[in-house]
């Protein structure tokens, strides 16, 4: 595939001439931190931070969405027969993802399209999006992403792979499938870059993977058995400073938990779904009172075990984590899934 | 793509009170889109989402067996919000059903097998199903024995009564009915379950399987006779229940370990449960 | 910080060792600079992991509240006042806690760090009331009376109230004035423009309800927001149900909250929740002069009454 060089004025004009064709989503500025928002029209991604403060994932599966609508008067013909809400998936291009965060998105596909289900508003929305990705050249000190699986510079979610090409304001855009081709065509991106360009972005890779310092090993993890994990004597001390808020949860790309919820309007409703935490215990509260996750360990533990063994067993693809650390410098209690891995895998 | 959050619309066909606390109804829906039945094919020991508009979802076991025609049948504890709600709807009134969800009681390995069902209180509606099934003219012929104890804390918290009363009649089954303490004109057993299975129960072999619904207190003490009369773990079949929302492996609550109880379950060998965290 | 840190660890080394507590609730370092890790001291050993500084910006009481053992529990002026509205709506007693006190200082702000560093923080160190912190572009120091958190710049209790073994002699308390200049703005603004500005305030809420989680006011074994019948609120985000959240939330720690600012360090997207509970802490001083967690036998303001209370509500 391809790989251009896009210089300051071309991006602005590239943007611009795709934005006719696509929705153009990037980060931007929200109060004290970023967030991914439509673009205006003219509207430029600002990709000065390294990570949006809560992941992507809302682009895909929104913190609150209706699935359906209801009337519940009688005299309505259609009452209490749910009806699909009409939503539109216009094409999408997602600029400045970085590629851990796109790699999180493949892992939230693997629960929403289970073999025997599809979730059609994450489906439809997911494969709305061009991803035009931007590799990550100066790694955060709590990014883990070459642990697992992933990386500054990893192409598996991505459609695009842009490259801050060290002048001023360049990319190098590599061109990872047709829906990224089509993309680049519709922002007349046409400039191929010199002959050296592949050797360069490896050498930037390279630098940009080994500025992590940051690991976590699971490979003794594997081995172990779910009942050997679970039954571990640690957990009460691991998850002590835990206070079981949904901070971790909701700033995650991969976590996928949702609840479902009717809300009325007079005679008129929706349902719709919700993120929801493992960390809550109405999570899992049976009608008799009963909870099996009664106590707030066992409701850390539950989040840690999904992620580094129920998940690498089920499925064989490593961790539901890509290492982006927001999980890390977001929580208020120092709960860090770093050191929990480390304790686990011993 | 079929959108597996929208149910099927139902009207409510049939209601009647199961047990003598009025906690319990058994409702009957008939589909009101013709196609709809057949996409609701089931076999014994699946679920469905009882859908209410404004209210909510909540999980029920089919109780209805699938050679039975024309409807779907629930019962319904009082519990919560939703079910709460459903006992106070009326005949004629329409809600909707999402499913058929989760497993089945393992119909293909049971052939030819003998067959113990252990039922405890209301959670016998997908025992029914089962019996109901096996009974029918066309399937008896595919299963041995069949053994039934089914215990209540009284004669009037029995769900099903007059079909108890039929198959007791019959002698393609053996009814082995029980409840917690001496009561009028009550002509069968007396005790807990457990104790009962114990005395009942055929001994063990390779060809007899083991279906036990109840309570966790049932369970708790019925496991250990069944594994004095020598039943394996894996001759050992069980349904759990956990909180569920979505019923198709998706919202993430119900897991005990990696298996998720709505999509992989909530059917489980006693052998499957052993090597999971019992967050059930 | 340092002999703070080492009063800590001798004093709970020997409550452990002289079987008078069962465990001590303090700190560990944490696994990220200007971060620390509340921790379960069980052992003279773990005593040792025990530390102390301006990053201890949870509020410990709120690891007591289910404790059925004797715990020893390091707290801030802040915290042992939480430790008296505990003993006061018995969610322990008072035989079961032993206070080791410390006179504090202030938490820094985690936001005016991150502003001070301007990048990833790397390192921290704290010497002679100065903060410095290292990025990868270099090193940054400032005062930390410079980058306290806003409830602890209007501190007026930075000494433990209730306070069994203290931790170091008393700091002098600096704060004169009640005066809350951030709730005095917001009560001269129009109707409208308090609508607006909360409704700007509350807009990035994810409901992810770490404010309610560290407060140690928030026990109650069903929180309204999670009641289903009836439901009180809805779960999206809707901003009616946001506003509604944040608004009864407030008003359940009337005359209760004691400012520890353990809301605003806990949230992730930097909500200024004390701007509602900061209200009602001063009315509740202006009507009742109630001062939440003074004393542990006094019920708080809204919980009781006294034949002096105002009532020219009453028409």
């Amino acid at each position: 595939m391809k790989i251009y060089h896009i210089d300051r004025e071309s991006w602005v004009k590239g943007l611009a001439a795709s934005a006719e064709v696509y929705q153009l989503v990037g980060p931007v500025r929200e109060k004290d931190d970023f967030d991914f928002k439509v673009l205006d029209k003219g509207q430029m991604p600002d990709l000065t931070g390294t990570d949006t403060r809560l992941s992507p994932k809302a682009l895909v599966f929104p913190k609150s969405e209706i699935m359906m609508t209801f009337s519940t008067d009688p005299n309505d013909p259609d009452c209490n027969i749910m009806k699909e809400a009409k939503k539109e998936y216009p094409k999408r291009a997602v600029i400045g993802i970085r590629p851990y965060d796109a790699r999180a998105l493949q892992i939230l596909k693997m629960n929403y399209d289970n073999g025997d289900y599809q979730d059609p508003y994450f489906l439809n929305a997911y494969e709305a999006i061009t991803f035009v990705g931007l590799a990550v050249n100066s790694p955060s000190s709590t990014d883990f992403s070459t642990s697992c699986g992933t990386g500054p510079f990893d192409e598996k979610g991505l459609d695009v792979l842009l490259v801050a090409a060290g002048e001023e304001g360049d990319f190098y855009a590599k061109i990872l499938t047709d829906k990224g081709d089509a993309w680049a065509k519709a922002a007349g991106f046409s400039k191929e870059a010199g002959s050296d360009v592949s050797t360069r972005i490896e050498a930037m890779k390279k630098t940009a993977e080994e500025a992590i310092s940051s690991k976590i090993a699971f490979d003794k993890i594997e081995k172990k058995t779910v009942l050997e994990l679970f039954e571990a004597d640690h957990w009460e001390n691991t998850a002590f400073a835990c206070i079981n808020c949904g901070t971790c949860t909701y700033a995650c790309p991969t976590c996928w938990c949702f609840d479902i919820q009717d809300e009325n309007f007079g005679t008129k409703g929706v349902r719709i779904k919700n993120w929801d935490s493992c960390m809550t215990g109405l999570f899992t509260l049976h009608g008799s009172g009963h909870n099996p996750r009664e106590h707030r360990y066992q409701r850390t533990r539950q989040r840690f075990m999904h992620k580094l063994k129920y998940f690498a067993d089920k499925y064989g693809e490593g961790i539901m984590c890509v290492g982006c650390g927001r999980c890390v410098r977001q929580c208020p209690a120092n709960i860090d899934i770093r050191e929990i891995c480390e304790t686990m895998n011993k | 793509m079929i959108n597996p959050y929208v149910p099927y619309p139902v009207t409510i066909d049939d209601i009647q009170v199961a047990t003598e606390d009025k906690s319990l109804k058994t409702f009957r829906f008939v589909f009101k889109n013709p196609g709809d039945e057949e996409k609701f094919s089931y076999k014994a020991g699946q679920f469905a989402e009882l859908s209410i508009p404004g209210q909510g979802e909540i999980p029920i076991g089919i109780a209805s067996s699938p050679t039975e025609k024309g409807f779907v049948m629930f019962t319904v504890f009082k519990t919560g919000k939703v079910t709460q709600y459903l006992h106070s709807m009326k005949v004629g009134e329409t809600m909707g059903i999402r499913g058929p969800l989760g497993n089945w009681y393992p119909w293909d390995t049971l052939k030819g097998k003998n067959i113990l069902i252990i039922g405890g209180g209301f959670a016998f509606t997908t025992l029914r199903s089962s019996i109901k099934m096996m009974l029918d003219p066309k399937n008896r012929g595919d299963y041995g024995n069949i053994d039934v104890v089914y215990g209540a804390r009284t004669p009037g918290m029995l769900l099903y009564k007059d079909e108890l009363v039929e198959w007791e009649k019959r002698d393609d089954i053996r009814m082995h009915l029980t409840v917690d303490s001496e009561a009028p004109n009550w002509n069968y057993h007396v005790g807990f379950t457990p104790a009962v299975t114990e005395k009942v129960a055929p001994q063990a072999s390779d060809d007899t399987y083991a279906i036990v619904c109840g309570p966790p207190i049932m369970i708790k003490f019925t496991l250990p006779v069944l594994e004095k009369l020598g039943y394996k773990h894996d001759h050992i079949i069980m349904s759990l229940e956990n909180r569920m929302k979505c019923g198709i492996g998706m919202c993430g609550r119900c897991n005990i370990g990696r298996e998720l109880v709505c999509k992989d379950g909530p059917v489980f060998t006693l052998d499957q449960i052993n090597l999971t965290p019992k967050e059930y | 910080m340092i002999n703070y840190t080492e009063n800590i660890r001798k004093i709970s080394s020997d409550l452990l060792k002289s079987g008078k507590v069962d465990v001590v609730i303090g700190y560990k370092s944490g696994t990220l600079p200007g971060v620390n890790e509340p921790f379960l001291a069980k052992t003279p050993e773990d005593a040792d992991k025990l530390v102390w500084d301006s990053q201890c910006r949870l509020n410990l009481a709120n690891y007591l509240t289910h404790r059925k053992d004797k715990v020893g529990i390091v707290a801030k002026g802040c915290d042992s006042r939480n430790i008296n509205t505990h003993i006061v709506e018995r969610r322990i007693s008072r035989e079961q806690v032993t206070v080791i006190g410390v006179p504090c200082t202030g938490m820094t702000d985690k936001t005016r760090l991150k502003e001070l560093a301007g990048g990833d923080i790397l390192t921290l160190t704290e010497a002679g009331g100065k903060i410095t912190v290292k990025t990868a572009k270099g090193e940054k120091t400032a005062d930390k009376n410079d980058l306290l958190q806003d409830n602890c710049i209007r501190c007026l209790h930075r000494n433990p109230v209730i306070n069994d073994i203290p931790a170091a002699d008393p700091v002098p308390e600096v704060n004169t004035t009640r005066n809350n200049d951030a709730i005095e703005k917001i009560e001269a603004m129009s109707a409208d423009e308090r609508w607006a500005f909360f409704d700007d305030l509350l807009s990035g809420c994810t409901r992810c309800y770490a404010c309610k989680n560290a407060c140690p006011l928030c026990y109650c074994p069903t929180c309204f927001v999670d009641e289903s019948r009836p439901q009180w609120v809805g779960k999206g985000d809707d901003p009616v149900d946001v506003r509604t959240y944040h608004t009864l939330r407030a008003f359940h720690c009337a005359g209760r909250c004691t400012d520890c600012g353990a809301c605003e360090a806990a949230c992730p997207m930097n909500i200024k929740v004390r701007l509602l509970t900061g209200k009602l802490e001063k009315s509740c001083y202006e009507r009742f002069g109630w001062e939440a967690g003074m004393t542990s036998d006094v019920r708080p303001a809204l919980d009781t009454f006294t034949t002096h209370d105002p009532e020219e509500f009453i028409k």
